[in-house]
């Protein structure tokens, strides 16, 4: 190596030093990824937007602010629609418009599409009835119902100036940190990042809070928390979501690491039962391993096989009617 | 009487039992804690001097009330005066004498005083709007989200981690707000608050602080 090169490479790491102290000073800062070049980038309307865009008809304008209601406070349809703690904001962070917190308009834009979840072309309000069976352990607002309406009116709204049909989306999802995890994630190390940075919200037992019966900060894991069928149960989904937008106002206060260890660690815990589940674990997982091969489902933790249960939670049943695959054969 | 009676009868006394162990184990004193909210440490201004007889606080010196907040964060934020996590120079020399169990118990004293209930303050009605906007919806595109995701429904407050703010003098919001953005304030390692108020404008400071003020402390 000629010594120019060794100048060069120990100044960047200088830098990187001084970087790596520059954060922890400077909580205020917001780091979050580049965008990859040539992805389009699409600002969603505000609800500023919502309120004044003087081509909205009124009656549309009241249906879309529904919707945003729905997706603020989905828990007002707690026992009918959701049966755990979790609104549409507790994933789809920022009212479901910002970039690396999972934005919602882009399926609005992108569907209807092939979905490798569950095999055959979704609508939008099939995909939105996949987060209402999973995320939020519930029962989907009716195909065609005033509610579904007035969920898709906000979705594609938040949409307005999109492209239609074009997937080369910025920020778009969770998984900037790739699916792959790296091979020295442990439980332990993830309970540590765990106990320093998110349970003075989430709770030392991942159990959230609440205030008077109003949930403040949703629970983790257990009966109030996502199902194992849940995006977010596999492990690339919750590092990438925490790394980009965790503890709330740091995005990019954990290292990749970090961020790897604690989604691991969370994600290690039970929760409400797939339901996808055929009664039988080892057959379930295998049936589905497309999705769990990235999730602790059916893995042994601690000397317990994770998800092998009858449990669905506050839920009475297993699987919402609504979730059904579709042929074109 | 049934098992499944027995049963339940049982965790009712065990529920009481375990209510009274925990009010006579808990660390502090509202009795004591009256007397010296009274009394002061020895060699400064006792406590209701400035937050008043009722623990109302007092907008014109930024005078925070403190009745009926959380009895830990009460005790925390006496604590981290004495230790400079929090710095002021008026409340640290008003009660550095105190011992630890004496922060408990004047903690405990205000935590059992009823919220104040006529502390609503008035300001402009464009200022206002423009922080009721902020404070219960955010600004997500400069990633300020919305006061009542941590501070709890109608930011009444959640835990020893999230006071309430609904109802505090504005005064005194506005002063820690700039605490937290200007480091005199260091009572939170997870940096939630700092992250936040580094963020805010001066005149968004203003409108979260005049709205926060004209909402009532308690229902």
């Amino acid at each position: 190596m000629d010594t120019s090169l060794k100048v060069t490479l120990s100044l960047i790491g200088i830098s990187i030093g001084g970087l790596a102290i520059a954060q922890s000073q400077s909580p205020s800062e917001v780091k979050l990824p580049e965008f990859e070049q040539g992805k389009y980038v699409h600002d969603a309307p505000t609800l500023s937007d919502i309120e004044n865009d003087p081509n909205l008809h009124k009656e549309l304008r009241k249906v879309i602010l529904k919707g945003r209601d729905m997706f603020m406070n989905t828990q007002q349809y707690r026992g009918e629609y959701v049966f755990n703690d979790m609104d549409c904001k507790s994933c789809h962070m920022g009212e479901g418009r910002l970039p690396w917190a999972g934005p919602v308009w882009p399926a609005a834009t992108t569907l209807p599409d092939f979905r490798g979840k569950n095999q055959h072309v979704n609508s939008l309000e099939e995909r939105i009835a996949g987060c209402f069976s999973f995320s939020m352990n519930g029962k989907p607002p009716e195909y065609g119902s005033d509610d579904m309406l007035a969920m898709v009116a906000y979705h594609q709204y938040m949409a307005k100036g999109a492209k239609v049909y074009d997937s080369n989306i910025a920020g778009r999802g969770f998984s900037h940190l790739g699916k792959q995890m790296p091979e020295d994630i442990s439980y332990d190390a993830g309970k540590q990042v765990y106990e320093e940075n998110c349970a003075v919200c989430h709770g030392s037992n991942g159990e959230g809070k609440t205030v008077n019966g109003d949930i403040v900060f949703p629970p983790l894991w257990g009966d109030g928390s996502y199902n194992w069928g849940a995006g977010m149960t596999r492990i690339f989904t919750a590092a990438s979501f925490i790394q980009n937008n965790m503890p709330l106002g740091q995005p990019g206060r954990l290292s990749d690491k970090e961020a790897w260890n604690v989604a691991y660690f969370i994600n290690a815990h039970e929760r409400p039962q797939d339901p996808r589940y055929t009664g039988d674990i080892k057959e379930t997982r295998e049936k589905y391993k497309n999705f769990y091969q990235w999730s602790l489902y059916g893995q042994e933790i601690n000397g317990k096989i994770l998800g092998d249960h009858d449990n669905t939670g506050e839920k009475p049943f297993l699987k919402p009617e609504v979730l059904k695959s579709r042929t074109f054969d | 009487m049934n098992n499944k009676q027995g049963f339940v009868v049982n965790c009712a006394l065990g529920a009481l039992f375990l209510g009274v162990s925990l009010s006579v184990s808990a660390d502090g004193d509202p009795e004591s804690g009256q007397q010296l909210s009274m009394k002061g440490d020895g060699s400064g201004a006792p406590c209701m001097a400035c937050h008043g007889p009722n623990g109302e606080g007092n907008a014109a010196g930024a005078f925070p009330y403190i009745a009926g907040m959380n009895e830990q964060y009460l005790y925390r934020q006496l604590k981290a005066y004495q230790t400079s996590d929090r710095n002021n120079a008026v409340m640290s020399m008003n009660i550095d004498n105190f011992s630890d169990q004496q922060l408990q118990d004047i903690a405990a004293y205000y935590a059992s005083l009823d919220k104040p209930t006529s502390t609503a303050e008035s300001a402009n009605s464009g200022l206002i709007k423009q922080g009721e906007r902020l404070v219960n919806v955010g600004d997500w595109d400069n990633y300020i989200p919305p006061c009542s995701t941590c501070h709890g429904p109608n930011n009444r407050g959640v835990d020893e981690n999230f006071p309430g703010i609904a109802g505090q003098h504005s005064s005194y919001i506005k002063q820690q707000i700039n605490a937290w953005k200007s480091g005199n304030r260091k009572t939170d390692k997870v940096q939630l608050m700092e992250a936040v108020a580094k963020r805010l404008s001066d005149e968004q400071i203003e409108a979260v602080s005049a709205y926060l003020a004209s909402i009532p402390a308690a229902e």
